[in-house]
C-alpha cells in the first residue's frame, strides 16, 4: 500500500504516521512510499486523536518525522518518553533519525 | 545476473526480490473466535513423566561438547527421525560459564517438548552429570562417552538406543491439556518502529489475557531495556524482585556493556537492521521491547540464565543476551514450549526443540518476508486492526502451533541453538 499524497490518508482513514503519546515531538512513518511535500494524516494511539503535519523528507516506513522544530540539544520524545538528544536542528516535517539525533546512554 | 533463470519458459525479472506473489501469512480474524474463552481453551500435546506438557515430541542427539558433534549428527543421520543439536562449546569452561552450560544442555534436554535423549560426551563423568540432570524428569536418557571406544563404536550403540526411544517415541499420543498448561515464552528481533506499535502489544496482549489463567510467561534482554528501565523496575511484583532485577540489569551495564565498549554502541545496539527500520536509539528501542509484558502482569521473579522458573504460573524475567538464538536457547532451557517473537524488519531465527513463532505488523515486511511471518498484524497500522484482535489472532496461532502446525521458522529448518558464553575457557 502506498501513501496517497492527494488525500488526508488515503481518504480512508488509514493514517501514514502514527504516534504513541500526545507529549511525543516524533511520529512514524506506517505507510511505504511517504514523500517530501505530503499533507500526512496521524492518529496518535494512545488516544486515538487525530493531527496533520506537512512533510518535508521523503521517510522511508518505520522512520520518524518532526512534529515540531527540534533544537540541537533538546530532548526526542516518543512514547511520551525521554528517547535521546537532538544533535542537529531539525524543522517540523523534516526527517529525524541517527544523522540528527543520539542516545543519551553508553 | 550473468545467468538468465526462467521458469516454464518465462523469465523473471529479478527471482530474488523477494516479492512472490503467493505469501501465505494468517490473515488478520475477526473479533468473534471460539478461543476468546481462554480459561477454558484447550491445546492437544503430551503430558510427559513429570506432568509438564509438551507440543513437540523430539527424540534429541545431544553433544555434551564440540568434540561430540560428529558422533551426534552420524547418530541423528542413521536414525531418521531423531534430532542432533550441535554446539560449539563445552570444554574447559570453568565457574558460572561451566554452571550456565550444563543447565543449558540439563534444560534443553528435560524440555517437555523433548520426549527422550541420548547424550554423547569425551568422557563419561561430565556425560553422566548431563544424563543424570534430565533423568531427574523421569524421560527415557541414556549416556555414551568416546574416550576408549572410538566415534564408530559409539555411534553404533547410540544408534541402536535412538532407534529404540525413536519407535517408543512415536507411539505417545497427543492428549487433551488446558491451554494453561503451556509455558510461552517471548523475544523480540530485528524490531523497528513497527514493532512498538503493533507485533510487541500484540504479544504484551496475549500475556494480559493469558496470564492470569495461570500460563508461565518469560521476557529477557537485558541490555535491551536500558531507556526502559524506571518502567521495568516498576513492573516487579515486589520491591525485593525489583532490587533483584535492577541487580541484574546493572551488573550487565557495568560488567558487560561498560568493560568492553568502544564506542556507544551505535554498531550493535541498535543493530543496523534496527536503524534501517527506523530505531534511532537504545532508549527507543527498549520502549518498544517492554510492548511485550502488556500493560497488567508483573514479573515474580528474576531468573538466572536457562534457570528453571520455580515460583508458580506468572510473568518472569531472565537475564538473557539481547541475540535471538541465545536468548530463544536459553528460555527453552527454562523449559518454555512454544515462543513467541514480534520482528519488524525480519528476522528468520528458530529453535531446533522450541516453534517460535513470528509476528510482524510491518507491511513491507509481510509483503517481501511474508515466508517467515506466521501472524500478520500490520492492519494495526492501518488502525483496522485493534491490539486486543491481535492479540486473539496471536493467542489462535499459538493454539494451531501447539496442536502441531509447523511455524514458518520449522518450515524453513531454523533450528538456531546457541549456547550463552560468559567468558573464554581455562
Amino acid at each position: 500500500m502506498s501513501a496517497n499524497q492527494e488525500t488526508r490518508g488515503n481518504g480512508d482513514g488509514i493514517p501514514h504516521v502514527l504516534a504513541h503519546s500526545p507529549k511525543d515531538n516524533v511520529a512514524v512513518a506506517v505507510v511505504e512510499g511517504l514523500g517530501a511535500n505530503t499533507q500526512a494524516f496521524g492518529v496518535i494511539t494512545e488516544d486515538n486523536s487525530t493531527f496533520e503535519v506537512f512533510v518535508k523528507s521523503d521517510i522511508p516506513i518505520g522512520h520518524k518525522v518532526a512534529l515540531v522544530d527540534l533544537k540541537t540539544g533538546d530532548t526526542l520524545i516518543k512514547y511520551g518518553q525521554d528517547v535521546g538528544r537532538i544533535v542537529a536542528d531539525i524543522a517540523k516535517g523534516e526527517h529525524v533519525h541517527v544523522h540528527n539525533a543520539k542516545t543519551k546512554r553508553w | 545476473m550473468s545467468e538468465n533463470i526462467t521458469i516454464n519458459g518465462e523469465s523473471p525479472t529479478n527471482p530474488f526480490a523477494g516479492s512472490a506473489p503467493d505469501q501465505l501469512v494468517t490473515p488478520a480474524l475477526s473479533a468473534e473466535r471460539a478461543s476468546s474463552d481462554y480459561a477454558n481453551a484447550t491445546i492437544m500435546g503430551w503430558r510427559r513423566e513429570n506432568g509438564r506438557v509438551g507440543v513437540r515430541n523430539h527424540v534429541v542427539i545431544l553433544p555434551l561438547d564440540d568434540l561430540s558433534n560428529a558422533a551426534c549428527e552420524a547418530v541423528a543421520n542413521n536414525v531418521k527421525g531423531t534430532l542432533a543439536l550441535p554446539h560449539a562449546y563445552g570444554r574447559l569452561q570453568f565457574g558460572e560459564d561451566l554452571e550456565i552450560h550444563f543447565r543449558t544442555l540439563i534444560g534443553i534436554g528435560s524440555n517437555p517438548n523433548v520426549a527422550a535423549v541420548i547424550v554423547i560426551g569425551i568422557e563419561d563423568q561430565w556425560t553422566n552429570r548431563v544424563v543424570q540432570g534430565i533423568a531427574k524428569t523421569g524421560k527415557p536418557v541414556v549416556g555414551f562417552g568416546i574416550e576408549g571406544h572410538g566415534d564408530i563404536a559409539t555411534i553404533a550403540k547410540a544408534s541402536y538406543q535412538a532407534k529404540r526411544f525413536l519407535q517408543w517415541a512415536t507411539e505417545l499420543q497427543r492428549e487433551e491439556c488446558p491451554i494453561t498448561d503451556l509455558w510461552i515464552s517471548t523475544k523480540c528481533g530485528e524490531s523497528d518502529t513497527t514493532t512498538g506499535l503493533s507485533s510487541c502489544p500484540t504479544v504484551g496482549n496475549m500475556y494480559d489475557k493469558l496470564i492470569p489463567h495461570g500460563i508461565y510467561g518469560v521476557f529477557g534482554e537485558t541490555s535491551e531495556i536500558t531507556g526502559a528501565e524506571h518502567l521495568c523496575k516498576e513492573r516487579a511484583a515486589s520491591p525485593e524482585i525489583a532490587d533483584k532485577w535492577y541487580k541484574m540489569w546493572k551488573s550487565y551495564q557495568d560488567d558487560v556493556i561498560e568493560a568492553y565498549k568502544t564506542d556507544d554502541l551505535s554498531d550493535s545496539q541498535p543493530t543496523k537492521g534496527n536503524i534501517a527500520g527506523g530505531l534511532t536509539t537504545i532508549e527507543e528501542k527498549a520502549l518498544g521491547n517492554l510492548e511485550k509484558i502488556g500493560h497488567e502482569c508483573t514479573y515474580i521473579d528474576a531468573l538466572e540464565p536457562a534457570e528453571a522458573p520455580a515460583k508458580g504460573p506468572g510473568l518472569y524475567f531472565m537475564d538473557t543476551s539481547s541475540a535471538a538464538a541465545e536468548c530463544v536457547t536459553l528460555m527453552a532451557a527454562a523449559g518454555y514450549v512454544v515462543h513467541t517473537f514480534p520482528t519488524g524488519q525480519g528476522n528468520v531465527i528458530g529453535n531446533p526443540i522450541v516453534p517460535v513463532i513470528k509476528i510482524s505488523g510491518n507491511p513491507r515486511t509481510i509483503r517481501t518476508m511474508g515466508d517467515h511471518i506466521d501472524v500478520d498484524v500490520s492492519g494495526v497500522l492501518r488502525r483496522d486492526m485493534t491490539i486486543p484482535q491481535a492479540g486473539d489472532a496471536l493467542i489462535d496461532m499459538i493454539v494451531r502451533t501447539a496442536n502441531g502446525r509447523l511455524t514458518a521458522a520449522e518450515s524453513l529448518g531454523h533450528r538456531e541453538f546457541v549456547m550463552t558464553k560468559l567468558y573464554r575457557s581455562a
